[in-house]
């Protein structure tokens, strides 16, 4: 333990702790920009300067370590004066406009205007004028809204090591952007919208599909349904100052029968569905010996990875559609026919704690007879703003259930939403399908949690499964290596490209908290131990709908509708 | 391309960059986009970063020369003397900015510091030829002369598609 004094508090650290996280610890804010919890500090922004005794020069509290008798103040006139000049610095090379912006009121560099009182314009001169990059079909850059911070950058290549953009030129010039300033469409980017997640401002953040909504809700002749996916309900209530990992299933299901959707569907019963067949073509794959280890393909965001980076691997991914398009293409298919609806006049939506999904949806693969599966997805940011401009008073909804047949579900489509979770809920159904019981474990807890790469292996009878899970795909290519290596056979691999899964996706609220990421997973959990059912083969409206339409699973019908396939789009 | 370019260097060695780049463009003239490519995958870097350095340094350059290099002096004494002028007067009549080659591989206009000919200010250098003591009404002139020349390289093929 370190003893220090922080603006004139007695302060115990442990060693190797900075000023920073110190200053914390005693309720202390000091105010960060290119700061990211968990990574090396860069002390490229200065915004986090104190005075340090002794020290001529103000020290970057986020780079500095505490020592012994260290007398530190992060709240004098010096400090306050510097603070307040970056940021006036930053103001002014930056857009006017607030008011405007999708940002407004959630953004950093407008906070720490009105933290430092800046309250006028000194520096006006040449600000920066970059085009606003809208390429992709998922995300949005504008960097001229950019100040820098690089935490984009840095999460793009140090945590989803896929580097598809960079700091590129210097001084003035300086700006983050892809190779060659190309568009987001022909880059690297996997779309994950992890870097949307961390930006302070609105330099980055999705496209937006609100108009295409709303226009269809307005719509005599569409028919308008939508699905949530199971990570939406354990985060949106944070957008409504709920804490962190309430579940708002219900408010969610009432408010969007509100803004006037006919039907509200659950993403879950899909996800059981996909079990179904995922684990099916598990155990075809695994008594054959063929394409082995089977990759999930629930992720958009690593199927668009692998499909640019291991197009050799393509054969291997699950040829399963991802559960929101599954439960798209079944309202298209087998839920229109019941209905007496045309499929054409089927309006699919789809909330998704997810930006690669937007991107997804328009595949062309992903439809039929030019009919896509889903027609649109917002993200769990974008239903906030829907639920505004409807006045919907989200806090004051009553709690109201799914429509049926497809808003039913089990606790393994819930656990969806978190790494691990689809295998564990293939694991459950595997046992099943295989011997006709079920297991008596239902609790998968060593590929539950946090770490990077997570194994087990599942005895079935003489069978063994030796099963991974990838959390974030910035630990894929160690995966691949491992499987390359021939040091252990897998049978089935889970990727996900969000660390922590989706319930950490790209679209979800907006935070600077690891807590409220652990909250949302406990609270998906939770949802799945209270279920009365949490095996996804007891699901009875997916029974039914392979009674009366898919036969079986893997059959003939199944594979046309339920199942997809795969592109080298390799350079 | 000169695979051996890369193969002087060490694979996925960060801290080979550098001098790989130096010589990609000692070899090309410039840093040719699929070489950057095959740079990156060399020293097992993201290709965005590689173009972050590549751009990052001045002496790197990620488009061909023009045939005739116009270097635009914008030192403090050629500034007193209004170089902003002829650097626009440049612009204009080339119809390109600053760091820009003409679709014609003609010419390429760059800006220096200082040329070191402070006392002929305002000035410029065309190839190894110093131009001082300029005014806007010069350019064109100068232009000219350097544009007259060119008829005599063959360039056809590419003329033929404007
Ligand atoms: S969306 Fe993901 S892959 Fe694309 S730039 Fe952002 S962090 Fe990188
Ligand atoms: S885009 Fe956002 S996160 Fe990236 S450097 Fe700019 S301000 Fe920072
Ligand atoms: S937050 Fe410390 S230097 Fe940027």
């Amino acid at each position: 333990m370190i003893e220090l004094t922080i603006n004139n508090i007695k302060v115990k650290a442990e060693e190797g702790m900075t000023i920073l996280e110190a200053a914390k610890t005693v309720g202390i804010s000091v105010p960060t920009l290119c700061h990211l919890k968990d990574l090396n500090p860069t002390g490229a922004c200065r915004i986090c300067v104190v005075e340090v005794e002794g020290f001529k020069n103000l020290i970057p509290s986020c780079a500095y370590p505490v020592s012994e008798g260290m007398v530190v103040d992060t709240n004098s006139n010096r400090v306050r004066r510097s603070r307040k000049t970056i940021v006036e610095l930053l103001v002014e090379n930056h857009p006017q406009d607030c008011l405007i912006c999708v940002r407004n009121k959630n953004c950093e560099l407008q906070d720490l205007s009105e933290r430092y009182s800046v309250r006028e314009h000194r520096f006006a001169g040449e600000s920066k004028n970059h085009a606003i990059d809208i390429s992709s079909a998922s995300l949005e850059r504008d960097p001229a809204k950019c100040i820098l911070c690089g935490r984009c950058v840095r999460i793009c290549n140090e945590v989803q090591k896929v580097g598809a953009i960079d700091f590129v030129n210097r001084g003035f010039s300086s700006i983050v952007t892809t190779p060659y300033n190309k568009g987001l469409n022909v880059s690297d980017c996997i779309l994950c919208g992890q870097c949307i997640i961390v930006c302070p401002t609105a330099a980055l953040r999705e496209k937006s599909s609100l108009k295409i909504v709303t226009n269809t809700l307005a719509s005599k002749t569409k028919y308008a349904v939508v699905q949530i996916a199971p990570a939406v309900r354990a985060s949106l209530g944070e957008e409504y100052n709920m804490p962190a990992g309430t579940d708002v299933t219900g408010k969610l299901v009432s408010g969007l029968r509100r803004l006037g959707f006919k039907k509200v569907f659950d993403t879950n019963f899909a996800a059981d569905l996909t079990i179904m067949e995922e684990a099916t073509e598990l155990i075809h794959r695994v008594q054959k010996n063929e394409n082995l280890p089977l990759f999930t393909s629930c992720c958009p965001g690593w199927v668009k990875y692998a499909e640019g980076k291991h197009p050799e691997i393509l054969d291997n991914i699950s040829t399963c559609k991802s559960p929101h398009e599954m439960e798209g293409a079944v309202l298209k298919s087998y839920y229109a026919r019941k209905m007496g609806l045309k499929p054409e006049d089927i309006f699919v939506v789809s909330i998704m704690p997810c930006t690669v999904k937007k991107y997804e949806s328009a595949r062309s693969e992903l439809s039929k007879d030019s009919i896509p599966d889903v027609d649109a997805v917002i993200t769990t940011r974008e239903l906030v703003r829907l639920f505004n401009m409807a006045g919907v008073d989200f806090t004051d909804l009553p709690d109201d259930e799914f429509d049926n047949p497809l808003g039913e579900s089990t606790g393994a489509a819930a656990i969806f939403g978190t790494s691990g979770g689809v295998m564990e809920a293939a694991l459950r159904s595997a046992v099943f399908l295989i011997t006709g019981k079920n297991s008596d474990n239902i609790e998968y807890t060593e590929i539950r949690g946090n770490r990077d790469i997570k194994e087990s292996t599942l005895k079935i009878g003489d069978l063994e499964l030796n099963v991974a899970v990838v959390n974030g795909i910035g630990n894929v290519e160690t995966m691949i290596k491992k499987i390359n290596s021939g040091e252990k056979k897998y049978h089935f691999i889970e990727v996900m490209a969000c660390p922590g899964g989706c319930i950490n996706g790209g679209g979800q609220p907006i935070h600077q908290k690891t807590e409220n990421v652990i909250k949302r997973v406990k609270a998906l959990y939770e949802i799945d131990r209270l279920a009365t059912s949490r095996r996804s083969h007891e699901n009875e409206a997916v029974k039914t709908i392979y009674k009366e339409y898919f036969e079986e699973p893997g059959s003939h019908l199944a594979h046309e509708i339920l199942h997809t396939e795969y592109f080298d789009r390799s350079r | 391309m000169n695979t051996n370019v890369l193969e002087k260097f060490p694979q996925n060695d960060r801290s080979a960059l550098i001098p790989l780049l130096q010589e990609i463009q000692e070899n090309y003239g410039y840093l040719p986009e699929e070489v950057l490519q095959q740079a990156a995958d060399h020293v097992g870097m993201p290709l965005c970063t590689v173009y972050g350095v590549a751009t990052f340094y001045n002496q790197f350059r990620l488009i061909p020369l023009g045939e005739n290099v116009i270097r635009v002096c914008r030192g403090t004494a050629c500034h007193v003397k209004s170089s902003a002028n002829i650097l626009f007067a440049l612009e204009t009549a080339l119809n390109i900015k600053a760091g820009q080659t003409t679709r014609d591989k003609l010419f390429s206009l760059e800006v220096v510091s200082c040329i070191g000919a402070c006392s002929i200010a305002p000035v410029i250098s065309v190839n190894d030829e110093y131009f001082g003591r300029l005014a806007v009404k010069d350019i064109d002139k100068i232009v000219k002369k350097y544009s007259a020349r060119k008829v005599s390289v063959s360039t056809a093929n590419e003329n033929q598609e404007s």
